[in-house]
Order: C-alpha cells, then structure tokens, then sequence
C-alpha cells in the first residue's frame, strides 16, 4: 500500500499525521535558527584560526602566498607534510618578542586597573542615581561610540601634541614654560587605552551592581560592620562577577591593540599589536606574523580559562550542593 | 513556674550570656514579690524605660511620615507597631536602628542619646522584611559577621553560633547558602543572626510577613517562646492584627504618623478609645448615639437599632454624640424571643450567612434596614443540612451591656 492511496481511502489526512509534520517542520527551523550562529562561528572564527595556525607552521617562501605548503605530493603518490617550528623557536630566541609580550601585558594589566579604579565609582555612582539622572549617565557613557573610534584617537594626537590643546593652555597660563612631551610616550598610550575601554569596564560593573540588594549594605551596617569593612566583606565580594567581566573585556582587546599604540606611542612603544603588523605588511613573513598571534592567543586563552572556571564555581554554588 | 526557670537556664546555659546568673536572680526575685511590675512595668512608674521615643518627628520632603510621637518600651517587652501601609511605623523602627535620622525629637536607648550613633555602633539589631541575608556566605558566616565585628575570640564565636543555630533548629544548615534554604528557614537565619550578637533591642520588619498561612502561625508561636527564652526586647513592624495580637505584650496603633491607641491586645481589642481603633482591630458594629440618660455606672443610649444600656464609669454628659462598637461575637443570637424585657436586644431577619467551619458570620437586617454582623460559633454539629438558623429566619440579638464599646467622638 503506497502513501498516497491512505488519505484517499480514509477520506481525510489524519490529524495525528499533520500535527507531527508540523512539530517535525517547527524542529527543522529551531535547529537551523541555532545552526546559523554556529556556521557563522566555525566559518568566520574557527576556520581563519586553523589557517592562521597551519601558516605558523610553514617556511617563508618567495611565493604567492608566500609561505610553503604544509602538504604536497611527489610522483602523485607520496604525501609529504612539513610541519615547521622555526617562526616559534624564533620567537622565543628572539628576546624583542619576549620584551614585547610582556610589554603588551604589562599596558593592559595596568591599563585595566585604572580602568577598574575609574570604572568602579563611575559604575557605583550610576546605579546610586535617581531614575532620570540614571538614563543620562549611562547615555553619556555609550556616548562615545557615535563617533568613529579612529576620529576619537586622532582627537587625542591633538591633545596630547608638543603643539597640542593641553600644552597650549598650560603655556598660556604660565604653569610651564617648555611644552611637556605627552604624544609618542607611553603615558599617551595608556591614556587612550584607558579612555577607549573604560565603557567595557562600566557596563558589566554596572549590570551587576544593579542587581545588589541596598539592604545587604543596611544589614551588615546593623550587625557592626562600618562603611570601609562593609565594602570589602559585602559588596566587592558580591561584584567580583562584574569586576572579572568588565576587566577581561579590557584586557583581552587591550593586548593585542594596534591602533592606539601606533598612532599615540609612535616607535616608542612596542606592542605586540604593531609588531605583529610589521610582520605581516612590512616584512611580509606571513609564518611568524601568524606565529606571533598564536602566541597572543595562548596567552589570552589563560585568563579567559581561569575566568570560566571561576564562574562555573560561582553557579555551582548558586544552584546547589 | 520553677518548671519555666529551669527551662530558662537551660537555655541560656546554651546562649551563655555573661550576666546570665544576674538576669535569672533578678527575674524569680521579681516573680516572687511583684508579679505585676515585671509583666507589665509600663505600669510602674518607678521602671526605667530601655527606650525613650521624645517627640520624635521625621519628614521627607513635604510628606510627615511620624508626627511628634513619644513612647516607653521597657526591658523585656514584645512592643509591636501596628498600622496600615505608609503609616510610619517602618520609619520609626528605622529610626530606632539609625537608617533614618530623626527631624526632630529625641531617641535614647538604655539612657543614651542616639542622635549621632551610627547604625553600626547601636546595641541594636534588626531583622530585615525581606531578612537580608549575605547571598554569599552560608548560614553559619552570615551569624559569626555580627559576632568578628565585636573582635570576639574564634571559640566564643563558634559556641554561640552553636548555640543559636540549635535556639532556631538549624544546626544541619550551616553549610548551606541562603539560596539553597526554604523561605522559613531563611527567616529563622535572619532571626539568629540578628540575635547571637545578643543586643539590648531587636527591631523586627514584617517577620512573618514573606511565610505561608501555615507557617506564619505556627512562627507566631515560636518567635514569641524565643523572645522569652531570650529575654530581650523585641520591637516588632507588623500590617498584620492577628500577628501583633498573638506576639505582643503591648500594640501601638499607628495611622499617619501617629500612636492612635497604646496598650496589650487585650485592651486595644476590647477597650478601644476611638472608632479608628475598633474599626481597624478585628471587625465591630459601629453605631451612631445619643446620651439619654446618666448614672453612676452605666449610660443610656438612643441609636437606630433602639435604646442601649451600657456599662460606662467615667461621666459622659447627658444630650452628647457618641459612637457605640458591638463586637460580632458578643451579640448573642436566637431563633427564640428572649424572656428579658428590653433594652439591650432586638430583632431581624437574617439576610446572609457565612459559614467558617468552626463559626458563621450572620448579617441580619433589622428593621431600620441597618445590617448587623454577628459572629457565632458551630458549637454543635447539625444533624441535616437544613438544620439551624437559616436565610429569611426571624432572629432576635441580645448583647450584655458590659459588651457595648462606648468609644470617644
């Protein structure tokens, strides 16, 4: 008996049939709706990230592209795979590397703190706010990201120049005689760093302490506790999730920043952001560029894994024994 | 009595308070000579008030949330705040912690001046409405906070906390977080935590206001044996009547801003001074009058549902408005005639019944067409559904004159 011949003979389609259809048809779209964000992820993240990985594992080569093959094949039947270590030997022989990581690492960690130290109040001060007060602060915080990002560096060139804003107005008002070197020095850079995440640590601080109860404050004040103990034993405690976010989101993308680094801190200061361009546009040794930023990777990856694991501690004991 | 006293040190063998042996002397000295000062010492004028409330005032902005209120409480009462919301007595008790500053006016606890004692540095604890407690720190840490505030040894804090967590019946709790608690049994953390730092004063917001039905009555019972167990005085913020009546020793009737009637439950329920009070208090028959006739201990009054006598001592004249409350329980109610000649009854037909299960509330309308409620109770169980007083029936009401409320207009 065919299909076809059983709504005929019955007379009507069964209902059971066009409600498991339909259920079948809705299943279909929800596994393509989540799907799509998926592909997107594999396609435009995981697949750049293996080739930039097999590139750091090949020779330099006067080709185009100009690096070896990673696989080839002799008389059609003999597969050679040539996996190469050079670019991270190099690396890690070459102490400019070293110095540069470690450079990066050590703007954006102390880059992040201030953010911290600014954010934090900022943060504090908002969620404290009456309700009109609230939205405008929090407006004037996203404020920024109306203007290009660039514009907004250039601006600070401006700023900071030998014949910039700042040493202008101090001149004119006779508190130095000489212009004080502020561009191309790493206090330009921090500076701009500092200004262009602070948003990234605002936000999160603010998610989270907006959901602080106020009576916790009220509580700890009734057993005892004065303002500067309450603030360490109750309230940093409960923000830390905010903290953590706020600081990674400055962080990771301060690290491997390019732009602020070139145009603020000019050749005086290395990070790895502008040598991995040099690698890459100048000297065009594509094997170490990508070598470089799996480096930077590894070294990002380490934060984001210890921050997993503590949020995956923190829910643990949210939700259960 | 010598069963309480045993029962008492007991407990506080367990809550080790350093003035223990003092306190127990001094409570079964004062229960052998004079009962009457140690359970009701607002009625000794020679007792010292633990808290003096002097003209206190607060305001925000344009709205007076307290008026001008004084009050004593003394050592050992359960003192409950009882009012509708937006009344003030939350911000009263928040002045009593030190979150709100008075406007004016004046709080001494234990003889001290409180005006510029911060929250943190009162001999007072409070138990949060919605209790407030650390959501990251479990049961036992969130009770031994108070206790390392005071710099206390870690073996003293470890014994109280023993000790309180066994008052409360949590001892397998305190490893868990507040999240992995029932809603009782986080009230009864926030309860020990606040009392393990055994202050001179525990303001309680609301205790049972977040329990079930269920659990909120048999709480009532328990909070009001801890407080006694403890000894310490408790200021309780309730909306709720039947639990300020069952907790307290005395009630402060609050309506804005104001104390409308102090007193025990018992003199608030049955003695109220003003239609406020016997309106807000349980449920009563309120009934306009007019004095007809004056005598020693008793007044007659003209209302609408006839002439009442009413037991009365204080002189009232003669021609004056009054407000006459007839609590629904007090009125007896029958089928029969009574064999009494009047004052003091009538008659009417039963226009609803509410049935309760253990008692039915009867609206009987007379014949001025005013609705009576009475309230009694199913004393015996009816032997067919059509049994008893039913809707339509003729019905007469008798009261006794010593029920009648004569209340202040």
């Amino acid at each position: 008996m065919s299909m076809e011949t059983l709504p005929k003979k019955s007379g009507l389609i069964p209902e059971g049939l066009v409600s498991r259809t339909l259920r079948q048809v809705q299943s279909g779209w929800r596994s393509i709706v989540i799907a799509v964000p998926f592909v997107w992820l594999f396609i435009f993240f995981l697949a750049p990230f293996f080739i930039v990985a097999k590139i750091s594992l090949a020779e330099l080569a006067i080709a185009s592209p100009p690096f070896s093959k990673m696989i080839e094949w002799t008389d059609g039947t003999i597969m050679t795979i040539r996996v190469v270590f050079d670019n991270f030997a190099y690396i890690f022989d070459d102490p400019l590397y070293a110095r540069t990581y470690i450079n990066s690492l050590k703007i954006s960690i102390i880059s992040t703190v201030f953010c911290l130290i600014i954010g934090y109040p900022m943060a504090y001060g908002i969620v404290r706010s009456g309700p009109v007060a609230k939205r405008l602060l929090l407006f004037s915080i996203i404020l920024p990201f109306w203007t290009s990002f660039l514009l907004r560096v250039y601006a600070w060139m401006g700023l900071l120049a030998d014949q910039g804003t700042i040493n202008g107005v101090l001149i004119s008002l006779g508190i130095i005689d000489e212009p004080i070197r502020m561009l191309y020095t790493e206090f330009a850079v921090y500076i701009g760093i500092v200004y262009t995440y602070l948003p990234f640590m605002i936000l999160p601080l603010y998610a989270n302490m907006e959901k602080l109860d106020a009576t916790l404050n009220e509580a700890a004040a009734d057993l005892g506790s004065g303002p500067i103990n309450t603030f360490f034993k109750i309230t940093l405690p409960l923000t830390m999730p905010g903290i953590i976010a706020g600081s990674l989101l400055v962080f990771i993308p301060a690290t491997g920043e390019y732009v602020i680094p070139d145009l603020l801190g000019g050749g005086n200061v290395q990070m790895i952001g502008r040598l991995l361009y040099n690698e890459f546009a100048r000297n065009i040794d594509w094997p170490v560029a990508c070598a470089v930023a799996i480096v930077l990777l590894m070294l990002l990856v380490l934060p984001m894994a210890i921050y997993q694991h503590y949020q995956g501690k923190a829910s643990e004991g949210a939700t259960g024994e | 009595m010598a069963e309480l006293l045993t029962k008492l040190r007991h407990c506080y063998f367990f809550l080790s308070f350093p003035d223990m042996n003092e306190r127990l002397a001094m409570l079964g000295e004062n229960m052998a000579t004079d009962q009457n000062a140690t359970d009701r010492p607002w009625l000794n004028s020679d007792a010292e008030p633990l808290i003096r409330i002097r003209g206190v005032t607060k305001k925000f902005g344009e709205f007076t949330a307290v008026n001008n209120v004084d009050l004593d409480i003394y050592q050992g009462e359960l003192f409950c705040l009882l009012g509708g919301s937006g009344c003030g007595k939350t911000t009263l008790l928040r002045m009593l912690a030190g979150f709100e500053v008075p406007t004016s006016g004046q709080i001494l606890i234990d003889g001290n001046d409180m005006s510029d004692v911060p929250p943190y540095e009162r001999p007072t604890n409070m138990m949060f409405q919605n209790y407030a407690l650390f959501p990251h720190m479990t049961v036992e840490k969130n009770i031994a906070f108070g206790l390392q505030q005071d710099k206390l040894p870690k073996d003293e804090i470890e014994d109280r906390i023993h000790a309180i967590l066994k008052l409360v019946e949590l001892q397998d709790y305190k490893k868990r977080k507040p999240q992995q608690l029932s809603g009782g049994q986080r009230q009864r953390v926030a309860l020990a935590r606040a009392l393990v730092k055994e202050p001179k004063l525990l303001l309680l917001d609301e205790p049972l206001g977040a329990l079930d039905k269920k659990l909120r009555e048999q709480t009532q019972f328990e909070l009001a044996n801890i407080q006694d167990q403890v000894g310490i005085t408790f200021v309780v913020v309730t909306h709720d009547q039947e639990e300020a009546m069952t907790l307290s020793t005395r009630i402060a009737v609050m309506d804005q801003g104001e104390f409308i009637q102090i007193g025990s439950p018992t003199e608030i329920y049955e003695f109220p001074e003003n239609r406020f009070v016997a309106d807000f208090i349980g449920s009563a028959n309120i009934l306009e009058g007019q004095i007809i006739e004056h005598s020693a201990d008793h007044v007659r009054v003209s209302t609408d549902i006839g002439e009442l006598n009413v037991e009365h001592n204080q002189p009232v004249p003669k021609g004056s408005q009054v407000w006459i409350a007839l609590r629904p329980e007090k009125i007896h109610l029958s089928a029969e005639a009574p064999n009494k000649p009047p004052p003091n009854q009538t008659k009417g037909i039963v226009d609803d019944i509410g049935y309760l299960g253990n008692s039915s509330i009867y609206k009987v309308r007379l014949e001025s067409g005013r609705i009576i409620d009475i309230t009694a109770p199913n004393q015996v169980r009816p032997k067919s559904r059509s049994h008893g007083i039913t809707w339509e029936d003729t019905v007469y009401l008798t009261w006794d004159p010593s029920s009648v409320m004569l209340l202040n207009k």
